[in-house]
């Protein structure tokens, strides 16, 4: 939480109900109506959610939101790198979700990790006659030809639960049969209202299917922590494991980027759970704190002045040893990072940026960014809950716009308002607001580049934010003549 | 126990280097290339994707038209940012958002109150919606629920709706493509008719082709012949728009009024067969003119079919600049046919550009020696094994229908190649096999401006070859020992 509240020239609560307003008019008054509570400005003071989250979609507005088998699929199970994930259903869900989320994995592909697409690639028969039977041979036969992966995780796209398919019961006696683990997940897309339902199924699943079946071979020491909720896009994981390694503590598993299935079943046995991405994981952090006792807490790796309270903070719930070494990690990082600072600061202080991501990002960056002098205008998320926009409201300037799942129309038109130098969002709005010739990153695949996460992410991040708003090319954009 | 699997609780046992090193071996063996191609259920990479990506495919190729995904939500996003990742553009469609209750109750609900929002908000001159599974699975009627909303008045009843059904369980995004492009034209054209009318125009048909540049030479090569034109959906602006500082939803796309007026046309040709047959047949049975249905021109000779087809049908000649350009085609050709002569290739894709890599590489003296194509029919491959048996290269050379990149990967392992032709897919098994992957298909995701590079027409058969012809010098300047290093290639 940042100490004093702050605000930025000229956005007052006014003008940014005003702005909203704006935005709404063209809207028919149903879709109004449900629109105007998902929109609002911060109040910082509060500490808590302005703005309404969590509820369906309207439809036809152009919301940039996913479903819940890309957030089973793509978020919580697809980076686990030494199993089999199947895509069970139509090809498309898992041929466009192939290696587009840039969880990366080590391994070596189709011997011991597994970025590959799996799929049953259901046919008319398959919705006529149910597709039990055909799951039961695919998982034979990734068995076979895949000898060395760890489990077979099942995830249902929209036909099988409408088609009534029971993979729950296939999954169970093709585990027993194959001896390994076979995880079905009930994520649908249609259910529930974007991809977070998703994390929390297969949260659930974890929970039901994995959680306590493995034990670590090494013994077990006070320093031995999980890092949850770090999904390794662009090699974060990479970046933050080896920081908590530098502090001291063991981290016996990495929930799911680069995951390893064995090492996330024996979790149960660390001593302290330490969450990331609290939206996608957070379910399994609780069932861990109530069913074996293991505390959590949420950490920031986005920016030097969040790590350094972040390392203290986990700091304090250890002895001396590890007090010590975080204290020296940070005095032999502070200089670097003030290096990255001094150079690119200069040239982003007083940039306005605005934020449209997933569940987490939207609050976990602006540190970083206000580490490099730039003020975030307005943030919002795709499938945050209120207890995630609570979290927002101190990280925000005061009166700045938040958005809950905000249509394409309502987002363009905030920027047209805002006027930031920088928009960080995904895929789908990189392209609009270039054409408008407004610098924009992709924060949710950190636009093919990374890692973002720990102090070498911030060094790229800084590099890549500099980049967007001061390339020579954004000068191109107006013709001469 | 705890679990659901009543499994037993184990220490975790690390695989042993041993073991890995064998099975890292094993999947490069024929024995196991023989266990891989006995596969019944599971798919493992895929070529291609489902239905409905070809449906808004062809729904941003005309003017003002917003694509409308009656479905999950979910499926809307994928095929956004699909298209957003292969053109690097906006790819702008709405979805009803369908959920539980949907599935319950019917998606009409979400239908009429989508329209109206997406009426209301973005302003289309027409929206064109297709299905996704969810609708499809529970048997919505799309027929009466788009009348039901003109009659609701969700939109003006003079908007057009055309509507397509698209299940992914069934084809490829190329039969999705014929669908919701047969549907816009029927929509488009109804009473629009008129007897003794000819607007002295050629329809092209471009097919599901996701390369822009192709767009823009179809143009090119009608205006050096001084024949008008309509392209049915045509994305070469929508995706390929300029950046300028201002956005615009919709970027470009075929005129609607010049669509309507397509029924009058002097003659229509459609490109691929394999992805416009519903839409050909329409036509045939419809427009005025005459109809023809041609392969992709990918290489020489088909080039010069597709030349000589429009200069017949126009009773033209064929322009003076188009003969040149053939010339100045043939002369790179034979200026670098022996990088390429002999060199054995794997190739996979969609039908339409499978016969094109085929007849473009027998014709430069290459062997298209493994030719994979991921969803296709006997038809497909009859076609192909008589391309093959046209010429001494196509000897040996193998077909595979309905087979994927992990078959694909170990056809590269236990009979390799030279080089593979096909999308971005294709990169983990040519890493593995450690050759070259020439991007010419769909998507590609891992290079810049691909999609602007004509790959049909004359021009397409340079930039094809100057391609293949650079990495395999490329390929020899990196590898060769010093003493062979020379200036000259």
């Amino acid at each position: 939480m940042s100490d004093k509240i702050r605000k930025i020239e000229g956005i007052t609560k006014e003008s940014t109900q005003a702005m909203i307003d704006e935005a709404l008019a063209v809207y028919p008054e149903k879709a109004r109506k449900k629109r105007a509570p998902h929109l609002a400005p911060n109040d910082a003071a509060s500490g808590c959610a302005s703005v309404k989250s969590n509820k369906k979609t309207v439809p036809g507005v152009m919301s940039a939101r996913g479903c819940a088998y890309a957030g089973a699929k793509g978020v919580v199970w697809g980076p686990i790198r030494d199993m089999v994930h199947v895509s069970h259903g139509p090809v498309g869900c898992g041929w466009y979700s192939w290696g587009t989320r840039r969880n990366m994995m080590s391994g070596i592909t189709g011997v011991t990790s597994f970025p590959m697409q799996f799929t049953s690639d259901f046919q008319e028969k398959d919705i006529v006659y149910g597709g039990d039977k055909k799951l039961k041979t695919l998982l034979e036969e990734a068995h076979d030809l895949f000898p060395l992966a760890k489990g077979i995780s099942v995830l249902s796209e929209c036909p099988v639960g409408l088609i009534g398919d029971d993979i729950n019961s296939v999954a169970k006696k093709s585990a027993k049969e194959l001896d390994i683990p076979i995880i079905p997940c009930n994520c649908e897309g249609f259910r529930g209202v974007s991809q977070s339902l998703g994390h929390h199924i297969s949260n659930d699943t974890i929970r039901d299917y994995i959680i306590g079946t493995r034990e670590y071979a090494e013994p077990e020491s006070p320093y031995d922590i999980a890092l949850i909720g770090e999904y390794n896009i662009g090699g974060d994981a990479w970046s933050t494991k080896p920081l908590l390694e530098e502090c001291g503590f063991n981290v016996k598993a990495v929930w799911t980027g680069d995951g390893e299935l064995e090492k996330i079943a024996a979790t149960h046995t660390v001593k302290l759970n330490v969450i990331h991405c609290y939206r996608s994981m957070n379910y399994m952090c609780k069932v861990m704190e109530e069913k074996y006792g293991i505390p959590w807490v949420e950490l920031n790796f986005f920016g030097p002045t969040k790590i350094r309270n972040s390392l203290r903070q986990l700091a304090a719930l250890f002895d001396d040893t590890i007090k010590e070494k975080v204290e020296a990690v940070i005095a032999k990082y502070d200089p670097l990072m003030q290096a990255v600072i001094d150079e690119y600061k200069p040239r982003l202080d007083g940039k306005k940026v605005m934020l449209l991501v997933g569940g987490l990002r939207p609050r976990h960056t602006i540190g970083a960014y206000e580490d490099l002098g730039m003020d975030c205008v307005g943030s919002g998320y795709e499938f945050a809950h209120t207890d995630d926009y609570d979290r927002t409201a101190p990280e925000m300037p005061d009166a700045t716009v938040v958005y809950d799942d905000p249509s394409e129309y309502e987002f363009e038109k905030f920027a047209d308002a805002l006027k930031p130098d920088l928009i960080g969002s995904g895929i789908k709005e990189k392209y609009v607001f270039q054409k408008m010739g407004i610098p924009f990153r992709q924060m949710h695949s950190w636009d093919y580049s990374g890692p973002y996460h720990g102090y070498k992410g911030f060094e790229v991040f800084a590099r890549d934010v500099d980049m967007a708003i001061n390339s020579p090319t954004w000068k191109l954009v107006k013709a001469p003549y | 126990m705890s679990n659901l699997l009543d499994l037993e609780v184990k220490k975790i046992v690390e695989t042993t280097p041993e073991e890995i090193e064998r099975v890292q071996n094993w999947i490069n063996s024929e024995e196991y290339k023989e266990k891989n191609f006995a596969r019944q259920a599971l798919v493992v990479n895929p070529v291609h994707a489902c239905q409905p990506l070809g449906a808004q495919l062809a729904a941003h190729g005309f003017e003002g038209t917003l694509p409308f995904v009656h479905g999950s939500q979910g499926c809307a996003s994928y095929y956004r940012s699909t298209l957003n990742r292969h053109f690097r553009e906006p790819a702008p469609a709405v979805s009803d958002s369908m959920t539980e209750d949907g599935a319950v109750f019917g998606g009409q609900n979400n239908l009429h109150e989508g329209l109206e929002n997406a009426f209301a908000i973005y302003k289309p001159k027409m929206i064109a919606v297709f299905t996704s599974c969810m609708p499809e699975v529970i048997g919505d009627d799309l027929t009466a629920f788009i009348k039901n909303a003109k009659q609701k008045n969700c939109v003006p009843k003079d908007l057009p709706v055309p509507y397509a059904n698209t299940p992914s369980f069934n084809g490829t995004h190329i039969h999705g493509y014929d669908s919701m492009l047969v549907s816009i034209l029927q929509t488009l054209t109804e009473g629009k008719q008129i007897e003794g009318r000819c607007t002295g125009k050629l329809n092209l048909v471009a097919g599901c082709d996701f390369n822009t540049g192709d767009y823009r030479e179809y143009k090119r090569i009608l205006k050096e012949f001084g024949i008008p034109y309509t392209v049915l959906a045509d994305i070469s602006e929508t995706f390929d728009s300029p950046c300028d500082g201002t956005y615009s939803i919709y970027a470009g796309g075929t005129k609607l009024e010049d669509a309507a007026d397509s029924i009058n046309g002097k003659a229509t040709i459609a490109i691929g067969p394999y992805a416009t047959p519903k839409t050909f047949g329409w036509i045939k049975d419809t427009y005025s003119g005459k109809h023809v249905t041609m392969p992709m021109p990918m290489g020489i000779e088909k080039t010069d079919a597709f030349i000589m087809k429009v200069a017949e049908l126009f009773g033209k000649d064929v322009p003076a600049s188009l003969k040149n350009e053939r010339g100045r085609a043939v002369d790179a050709i034979t200026d670098s046919h022996q990088y390429m002569h002999g060199k054995k290739f794997a190739v996979y894709g969609d039908p339409d550009y499978l016969m094109g890599y085929v007849s473009f590489l027998l014709e430069m003296g290459a062997r298209p020696h493994h030719i994979l194509c991921s969803r296709g029919s006997k038809k497909v491959e009859k076609e192909l094994q008589a391309l093959l048996d046209t010429s001494m290269y196509g000897e040996g050379c193998k077909i595979y229908m309905n087979k994927d990149l992990w078959h694909l990967r170990s056809l590269l392992m236990t009979d390799p190649v030279d080089a593979v032709i096909g999308d971005s897919h294709g990169k983990f098994a040519t890493r593995d096999a450690k050759i070259p992957l020439f991007r010419f298909g769909f998507p590609v995701f891992d290079r810049v401006n691909k999609h602007r590079y004509p790959i049909i027409g004359y021009q397409g058969a340079v930039n094809m070859l100057t391609e293949i012809c650079n990495k395999f010098i490329d390929i020899k300047d990196e590898t060769c020992a010093d003493r062979d290093f020379e200036l000259m290639r």
